[in-house]
Parts: structure tokens; sequence; C-alpha cells
């Protein structure tokens, strides 16, 4: 249990996806012009995050990884190696997630699905996802491990996107030098604010 | 797109219409690979190579692609380039691959490759389209290659690997500035590039949505 915890921490706070690995980076500065709309991007990564790294850690378990195949009980599939597919059925995975997702939230959670909105399809391409996915792989992440992963890594994603947006309204206001306005300023607050969570490396639970 | 030759398409990516810093496309990647010159230089050759060829192979299939899928199709073909680049770098720099670690896998969701084939290769002919490919992952690169020689300069005194400013631990001079190999470096340079960038093609400049009003002139207030 306390190992999970210290996951938890750590992918929120010491290896945040977006301040950490710099993931996610095309939405998270283009959207981050208002916290509500911030907020709702947020929320549909943790979801996205959540479930679409541990579905891919069972298919990367129990169809690409060397030896994989064998409890289909086909003669020679231990020596099957399919991990060069990996990319291709990540991604195919992630899209395909996305969609369930979004029709099973029009039927059954309409709120949500309308607070989402045009957010939850974008996030396809979103490489915070593939990027938690890939990183999932290379740790060799359990099962528990991985639901653990994805849902620290979400937070944290939504935590610096919210808390962007929150600056960026305020700033808006600020005299900036005019090459300076808009992007350029943004990416110079997001590296202070990297900067500023740098400060929680090194904590361990 | 102003420009229609194909000198036009190959060089306003570069520096008029940078994908990176005008288009905000593929920032992720562009952060996380350059804390040295030459792994930056293989992302950028990674990157021109899945860019030009995904766009030709949508241009060339772009009259049989049924709207309804295309976006599926595109990533399907981005994802088998980026696959090859991923075996080819396994097998040829195993050293390299390792250091890219996830950030060759993450050139799929590099927003750049999927716009540039969504945006021009399913209306352009597959030899404009190959160019436009290379045009904008070398945008991509030149920014990659300055950040990357900044950081590698200041974080530990030297470019592509050879020393140009001793550093302090062996006998020199220079006192190695660490913040430059840590991620929030890069932010601060490409948001300064990005001022740079701005003030020579003052075009870019966004419009300030809430315009100071001048201070008041003293001898106004008397």
């Amino acid at each position: 249990m306390e190992h999970y915890l210290s996951l938890f921490i750590a992918s929120v706070f010491v290896e945040n996806m977006a301040l950490a690995f710099f993931l996610g980076m095309c939405t998270f500065l283009a959207v981050s012009k208002k916290v509500s709309s911030s907020f709702g991007l947020g929320v549909a990564v943790i979801v996205v995050l959540m479930i679409t790294v541990p579905v891919n850690n069972l298919v990367l378990n129990y169809l690409l990884a060397e030896g994989a195949l064998t409890w289909t009980g086909i003669a020679g599939a231990e020596n099957i190696d399919l991990s060069f597919l990996g990319l291709l059925s990540y991604i195919g995975v992630i899209a395909a997630m996305v969609q369930i997702i979004e029709m099973f939230l029009d039927k059954y959670v309409p709120v949500l699905y309308n607070a989402l909105g045009v957010f939850l399809p974008l996030i396809t391409v979103n490489c915070a996802i593939l990027g938690g996915v890939l990183f999932m792989v290379e740790r060799n992440y359990t099962f528990g491990e991985s639901v653990v992963y994805g849902a620290g890594a979400g937070v944290g994603w939504a935590l610096a996107i919210t808390a962007l947006a929150g600056i960026r309204e305020k700033l808006k206001y600020s005299d900036v030098p005019g090459g300076l306005q808009g992007l350029g300023i943004t990416f110079i607050t997001v590296g202070l604010m990297s900067l500023g969570f740098m400060s929680f490396s090194g904590i361990q639970l | 797109m102003a420009a229609d030759s194909p000198k036009g398409v190959l060089v306003t990516p570069i520096f008029k219409n940078n994908p990176i810093a005008l288009q905000i496309l593929g920032v992720c990647s562009a952060l996380a690979v350059t804390t040295s010159m030459s792994v930056s230089l293989v992302m950028t050759l990674a990157v021109v190579f899945v860019c030009a060829f995904s766009n030709l192979f949508v241009s060339l299939i772009r009259q049989h692609i049924p709207s309804s899928i295309r976006i599926i199709v595109q990533v399907t073909i981005i994802a088998s380039l980026v696959i090859v680049v991923d075996q080819v770098l396994r097998a040829f720099a195993y050293q390299m691959s390792q250091q890219l670690s996830v950030f060759v896998g993450l050139i799929i969701t590099n927003c750049i490759i999927l716009g540039r084939a969504e945006g021009f290769a399913m209306q352009n002919s597959p030899k404009m389209s190959f160019i436009d490919g290379v045009g904008n992952g070398l945008g991509y690169g030149v920014v990659l290659m300055v950040v990357g020689f900044f950081r590698e300069l200041f974080g530990s005194g030297s470019v592509f690997g050879f020393t140009v400013l001793q550093p302090v631990q062996d006998g020199g001079w220079y006192v190695p500035n660490g913040l430059m190999l840590l991620p929030p470096s890069a932010f601060f340079i490409i948001g300064l590039m990005i001022w740079v960038i701005r003030e020579a093609y003052p075009e870019q400049v966004e419009e300030n949505e809430f315009k100071m009003k001048h201070n008041t002139e003293p001898k106004e207030a008397v």
C-alpha cells in the first residue's frame, strides 16, 4: 500500500507529466487560457489515462511481450515476440478507448459528456496519454502499479494545466513587451512553474 | 500558405512560419530531448524522415481515403514509420535510443506531423507534400538545434560533445550552469527565442486584449 502511495505522489509532483517531461504541451499551451476549460480537459485526461494505461498494460503482457501468447496454448507460441508492434497497438488502443469512453459517457453520464465536450476526441493525440503508456512499458509496471501511475500522472497534468490557466487569467491584464505577448510569456511562466515543481524532487513517503 | 513554389514551401516553415514558434505544434518532444546537441540532431533527422514520408504516403493515397476514417489512416501510416525509425535506432545506435527513450515513440503524437498530413498532404501533390514535410521537419529541427546548442554549451561547456568552455572540474575556468540541463531552462530558451523571432517578424506579434493606458504625464496632472 505504501509503495502505491509513494508511486502516486511521485507521479503527481516529482515526475509531473507536463512540467518535468513536457508531455501534452501542445494542448497544455493552447487550452490553458481559461480555468474552467482547463479543468474540464484535466478531468478528461485523468479519466483517459486511468483507463488506457492499465488496458495497454494488459495488451503488452498478454499479447505483445516475448512469450506473452503462451496462454493460448498454441504450439511454439512461447517464442513469439510481437513487441515491435507496440507503438501501433498502443495508439490504436488509445484511439479505440477514447471512442468507447465517449460513447459510454454520451449514453450513461450525459452531464460529464457535455462538460468534456470537444476535449475528449482531442485527447487521442495528446502526447501525455501515449507518454504515460510508454513510461509504463519502459518501467515494467505491474497491473496494480499501472492503475496508480495512470491516475497519478493524470492528476499531475490536470493540476499543472489548471494552475497555469489561473496564472494566465491574471497575466492578460499585465503590460508585457510586444514580442513576448501571448505565447512567449506563457513559456516563461511555465518555466518558472517547472522550477517550482522541481523543489518536490527527492520527496519520498 | 503564400508560397507555392517548391523552394517557398521548403523555406517558409523554417523561419517565417515556424511550426514550434508560431503554431505551437510539437513542443513536447522539442523540450525534452535538447539537453545535448547530438541527441537533438538524431531527433531532428527522425522527425524530418517521418514527416516527409508520412506526407508523401498520405498524399499518394489521398484520393482513396474516405474522409470519415482519414485520421486513423494517417495515424497508422505515421505509427508504422515511427516503428521503422525506432527499430533502426535500436539496431544501429542503441546508446542513442536509450537516451531518447520514450520520445521516439512520441513522434507519433507530435502534432506537426499529423497537422501537416491533414492540413497539407490531403490537398497537394506527392512531390510538394514531400518537400513540405522536409521543410516542416527542418523548421522543427532548427528550434531543436538552437535550444540544444545553448543548453549544452552553458550546461556542460561543450558543443556536440567537444569541449568549448573548459569546465572547472577538469581544471578549466568555466563553472557549468546546472540549471541549463534541467527542464525549466528549455521553457525559458524557447520563450526568449519566440521573442527574438517576433521582433524580426512583427506581424506575428499577438494583439494585447487589454491594452494599458499610458501613464498620465506629470504636466497634464498639474
